[in-house]
């Protein structure tokens, strides 16, 4: 084990496929020596498909299902295109799992307050669902869940779900709606959710995960509401190429997003001015 | 210590490239300039150069490495590669020897690197103490004109003879093996010393401060206009990063063979002052402006590097200075200026 290349990638098989969009879907993996992937919700692995390349993606599935592990691709480019032609059966490479994930034992107790925009929803989804596995250990579970429009929601029949649950709050918006779309939720981007909602801020950590540009504008709503700054946490997404620490590529000032991250509290990386 | 005569290192060096399985790699003269290359004759060996226009990490981070081959006739099927050719350079100078010695705590950090920690396993280096000095050189001011570790063997010319400081067991072998070697007396340990005492004062360039001092001066100037000024002239050419011993970053591709059934996967160096380092899918730069490329090199030389593993990555060969066609890319200017204000 230990003289084996960090750069070997471990053979995984696609269990299933779930078509969310025309862009993205969801992949069910078993690894093929059956050794679950014992990851922390948050954290990514490394997906390979060989003649193609390599991209890092978030585990989506909570570590709580066990015998596999799902991700939500989307595809842009080649190696995430490449996995959208694949079928239930092809053989992908996994490395990983790498970086930080959140910390689910400091989080036991409080309230929390998830906020997704777009794809954001894939890795906060591993951390929702263990929260729901686990749900006497937390206190409030809020969801706000936003897409540009309906026909992009992901894990649509999950967080219908999640609706009727009587445990969890889930709220959802779209930025707006197009021409002979239907929505009964929120018009108006994530941000507008959080002024409708009640929380105690003292026992409150918000958990956000999103496009770039979404971050400041939730940071500034949820300070407005009295939210302390290390009650903020958020994961970030870097150019990687390495997943391991080397290749530089992840860098934010002096840290690295593949190992001190992906998941941050936000007062540790307020004052980095390539963070935000 | 030990001495040797120099036509006896020269014997030295020829049953080392005659009998030793090891390849040899030496410091030789390309046009005006000295590069490291596979020695065929110890006469090519120029011990006395100044600077190489590339140090010896192209041996240990090649510019392009094979990391995992596969077969794509199978649903998956891919071994990791790693390709170890054991060397023996001599002539490392002790900046280069410093250098790879904080690479070799970057691949060792957390995982494991064994591509580039075997190729350093497998080698061994004879370094030499510098005779003749780089005019954009200001290792002197960077305490990295000398050392004391990283070596196998070290030697230092004492013009009839080399003396040699014996780093390792493998240096030790080697030199039992191949040299007809006599001990070093009182006299010329003492000369040695003094010699070596000498090295860091030749350096006419240097950095007016301590660079204990770097990492403070670089947080408190992330907002210096030096950084926008300077870049206006860079050309994103990438040159000061390839050339330098301790950036390492790099990139990885895969590449495919023509009839479609075979491909591999290699790293290849990269550079931060490349535009699209930084890119990412979404079409994000998240460093696309060019100074803020420009201040990262320099931040990751003074800066974030200590912060993180303890070392000054700079030491200051001056190769990004005299590769640097329009000349912004001296740490030694740049660091001086920014303690000047
Ligand atoms: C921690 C983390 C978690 C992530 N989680 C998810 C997830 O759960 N789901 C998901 O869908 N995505 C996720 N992503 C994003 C995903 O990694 C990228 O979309 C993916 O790497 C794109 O790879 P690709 O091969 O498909 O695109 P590529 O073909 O590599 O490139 C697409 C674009 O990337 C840039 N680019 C890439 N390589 C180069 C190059 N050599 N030179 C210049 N530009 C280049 C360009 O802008 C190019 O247009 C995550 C990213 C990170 C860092
Ligand atoms: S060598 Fe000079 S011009 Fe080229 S990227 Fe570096 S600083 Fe810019
Ligand atoms: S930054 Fe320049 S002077 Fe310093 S080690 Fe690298 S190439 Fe040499
Ligand atoms: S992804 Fe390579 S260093 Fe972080």
């Amino acid at each position: 084990m230990s003289n084996e290349s960090i750069y070997l990638p471990r053979p995984a098989t696609i269990k299933n496929i779930t078509k969310f969009t025309e862009s993205e879907s969801l992949f069910e993996l078993v690894m093929d020596d059956n050794r679950p992937l014992n990851h922390q919700p948050g954290q990514f692995v490394e997906v390979s498909i060989m003649g193609i390349g390599e991209a890092p993606i978030s585990v989506s599935s909570s570590p709580t299902k066990k015998k596999s592990f799902e991700i939500c691709v989307r595809a842009v480019g080649n190696v995430t295109r490449a996995m959208h032609r694949l079928k239930i059966g092809d053989k992908v490479g996994i490395r990983g799992p790498f970086g930080k994930g959140f910390d689910t034992e400091f989080l036991k107790g409080k309230d929390i307050l998830f906020i997704a925009g777009g794809l954001g929803i894939a890795p906060l989804r591993s951390l929702i669902n263990y929260v729901l596995d686990h749900r006497a250990d937390y206190g409030r579970a809020i969801i706000l869940y936003g897409c540009k429009a309906p026909h992009e929601l992901l894990f649509r029949e999950e967080v219908i779900s999640w609706r009727k649950r009587k445990d969890i709050e889930c709220h959802l918006t779209v930025d707006k709606v197009p021409e002979g779309e239907h929505w009964d939720h929120n018009v108006g981007v994530v941000t507008t959710l959080i002024p409708k909602i009640d929380f105690n801020p003292s026992t409150t950590y918000a958990v956000v995960c999103g496009p770039p540009i979404m971050y400041r504008f939730v940071i500034r709503t949820l300070k407005e509401r009295g939210l302390a700054e290390d009650h903020i946490i958020l994961s970030l997404e870097r150019r990687m190429k390495c997943g391991v620490g080397k290749c530089g590529h992840c860098q934010i000032n002096g840290i690295y997003v593949c190992q001190d991250g992906p998941v941050f509290n936000y007062s540790e990386i307020k004052d980095l001015p390539e963070a935000l | 210590m030990k001495l040797i005569k120099k036509d006896e290192f020269l014997n030295f060096v020829d049953s080392l490239i005659k009998i030793d399985p090891r390849r040899v790699i030496g410091v030789k003269s390309k046009g005006n300039k000295f590069i490291f290359d596979t020695l065929n004759s110890a006469n090519e060996l120029r011990l006395d150069y100044d600077v190489t226009i590339l140090p010896p990490k192209k041996y240990f981070l090649p510019p392009t490495e094979t990391l995992l081959k596969y077969d794509l006739t199978d649903k998956f099927s891919v071994e990791a590669v790693n390709e170890v050719t054991p060397l023996i350079i001599i002539g490392v100078h002790p900046y280069d020897l410093i250098a790879l010695q904080q690479m070799d705590i970057v691949f060792r950090d957390t995982y494991q690197d064994h591509n580039y920690i075997r190729k350093r396993e497998e080698s061994i280096l004879i370094g030499v103490n510098i005779q003749n000095v780089s005019p954009y050189s200001f290792a002197g001011s960077m305490g990295t004109a000398t050392t004391e570790e990283g070596f196998d063997l070290m030697l230092t010319d004492l013009g009839d003879e080399y003396a040699i400081e014996i780093g390792s067991e493998k240096g030790e072998a080697i030199l039992n093996k191949y040299a007809k070697i006599a001990d070093a007396d009182g006299d010329t340990i003492n000369k040695v010393h003094d010699i070596k005492g000498k090295i860091a004062s030749k350096f006419k360039k240097q950095l007016n401060f301590p660079p204990e001092e770097l990492p403070k001066l670089l947080e408190e100037n992330y907002d210096n206009e030096l950084w926008e000024k300077n870049a206006q002239k860079c050309l994103s050419c990438g040159s000061c990063n390839l050339v330098c011993p301790t950036c390492y970053c790099f990139d990885v591709q895969d590449i495919v063979e023509l009839n479609l059934r075979r491909g591999k996967r290699v790293r290849t160096w990269d550079g931060c002052l490349l535009e699209d380092f930084a890119k990412v899918a979404t079409g994000e730069n998240f460093r696309e402006d060019r100074a803020a490329r420009y201040r990262h090199r320099f931040m990751r030389k003074g800066k974030y590097l200590y912060d993180r593993f303890g070392f000054i990555a700079c030491v200051g060969c001056g190769r990004c200075a005299s590769a640097c066609l329009p000349d912004i890319a001296d740490p030694c200017k740049v660091f001086n200026a920014l303690k000047e204000g």
